[in-house]
């Protein structure tokens, strides 16, 4: 448990990585560009990043590349997991604006709202001409 | 103490660029800041002796993706339409999630403690066990290649789907819909 | 057009060390942070720079989008063949015990070997991406 001023400080890290997943949610949820929305995808996805890294610091210990002069070292399993994670984030960055350049070929716009706007315009004239 | 105030002053500096990443309307700008939001986050893993992981964040996150990203711009557009809804339920959603995370954060550990659960017991056996195993000292290496070396894999094989995905994506024609503008260029 | 001259010849001096950076990076992340993915990131981030300031088709010229999209699956196919031989060699999929004759010793061969596959096809699938980008034509 935190005890006020100290708590903050030595919890500093955690309430910064929840103020940026949090940001990115909010981008995600409210915003209707799609642009935009991979972008704050990528906020949320580096706030897990640094939730994984950040317990992983020992205060005077040293990067985990063994060395007969130090004896502390951070943990290293956190980094890997997210060593491949951070790749594949940007694979999968690329697989999504891959599909916005596309669905701005289709649509000629990557704003949702607009999207919507021309595929209920479709389907009503599907529908007419379909009775 | 030095190591805690670096590390806050460029926390706080992540805080103020994702506000301006949330509040400009400038895709252009937004694509820039996420490029400095990246680089900010590479110094902090630095900082948290995270060495890998700040080489990897500084080259992918601050280099290939800003031109992914600014590829994709070029192709769209670089300005992002005035909201038409209100956020009010947004932000009241996010406001109840990081109210919920924050005090899911209240039972861990302080910053740079050694005594938690996760050195003591995974972290020292890899640390103890590196050398002695696979004569290599960096034991990130030894963990990504050797000890999780299936999870590796399979990590590579996702990289190597979205490769193929976008191939997919931009050179790929729909055998369904009729020849249109788009599968034209598409041959091209 | 002249004004990029600078660029150009600054790129053309800097795109070796770029390359020798990312060996580096690679052969050298044993004992010093690094690995096949940064390796292959910095070595993807030469082409994509040379593509940038020479245009496309350059670069295409270099690395021939067919190379690309062989080089990809060819990366996968290292890492998970290494795992095959070490199961024909006696043991379980990707225990590299026995691909030395001392067990340490196999298991960095094996790391080695596994860090060449991640290598390729991460550069060459951050390639195809940007080829794939930049190939495309404005709507």
């Amino acid at each position: 448990m935190i005890a006020g001023m100290e708590g903050l400080l030595t919890h500093y890290t955690y309430i910064v990585t929840i103020f940026l997943m949090v940001s990115g949610l909010f981008v995600v949820i409210a915003r209707g560009n799609m642009v935009k929305k991979l972008v704050g995808l990528g906020c949320f996805q580096t706030s897990v990043y640094l939730l994984y890294i950040g317990p992983a610091k020992i205060l005077g210990g040293t990067a985990p590349i063994l060395a007969p002069e130090y004896s502390v070292y951070s943990n290293p399993l956190p980094h890997v997991l997210i060593l491949t994670a951070i790749v594949v984030g940007v694979a999968t960055l690329a697989l999504g604006l891959a599909l916005t350049v596309r669905i701005n070929e289709a649509y000629g716009t990557i704003e949702e709202d607009e999207i919507f706007a021309r595929d209920m315009v479709e389907h009503a004239n599907s529908e007419e001409s379909a009775s | 103490m030095v190591i805690t105030l670096i590390n806050g002053v460029l926390l706080t500096l992540m805080a103020v660029v994702t506000i301006g990443i949330v509040r400009v309307r400038n895709l252009f700008a937004v694509v820039i800041l996420g490029s400095i939001y990246s680089f900010l986050m590479a110094s902090i893993f630095m900082v948290m002796d995270a060495v890998d992981v700040a080489m990897t964040e500084a080259s992918v996150g601050a280099g290939i993706s800003t031109v992914l990203m600014l590829a994709a711009l070029y192709l769209t557009k670089t300005e992002e339409a005035p909201p038409v809804h209100s956020v009010a339920l947004p932000l009241f959603v996010a406001l109840v999630t990081g109210a919920a995370l924050i005090y899911g954060t209240l039972d861990l550990p302080p910053f740079g403690t050694a005594d938690t659960v996760m050195h003591t017991h995974l972290g020292a056996k890899f640390l103890a066990d590196s050398i002695p195993d696979t004569t290599v000292p960096n034991v990130v290496t030894s963990i990504l290649a050797d000890y999780r070396g299936f999870d590796t894999l399979g990590e590579t094989t996702v990289i190597f789907t979205a490769g193929i995905g976008v191939l997919m994506i931009f050179k790929g024609r729909s055998k369904r819909r009729p020849e249109t503008e788009s599968n034209k260029s598409d041959a091209a | 057009m002249k004004l990029d001259l600078i660029l150009r010849v600054m790129t053309k001096f800097i795109l070796p060390y770029i390359l020798v950076f990312a060996l580096y990076v690679q052969f050298h992340g044993d004992f010093g942070p690094g690995g096949g993915f940064q390796a292959g990131v910095i070595a993807a981030c030469m082409i994509i720079l040379y593509g940038l300031i020479f245009g496309l088709p350059a670069a295409q010229a270099i690395v021939p989008q067919g190379l690309v999209e062989f080089l990809i699956p060819l990366g996968v196919l290292i890492y998970a063949g290494t795992g095959v031989v070490g199961m024909l060699l006696g043991g379980n999929y990707l225990e590299y015990t026995y691909l030395a004759h001392e067990p340490s010793h196999g298991h960095h061969l094996g790391i080695l070997f596994v860090e060449l596959g991640v290598l390729i096809t991460v550069a060459s699938t951050m390639v195809a991406f940007f080829f794939a980008f930049a190939g495309r034509k404005r709507t």
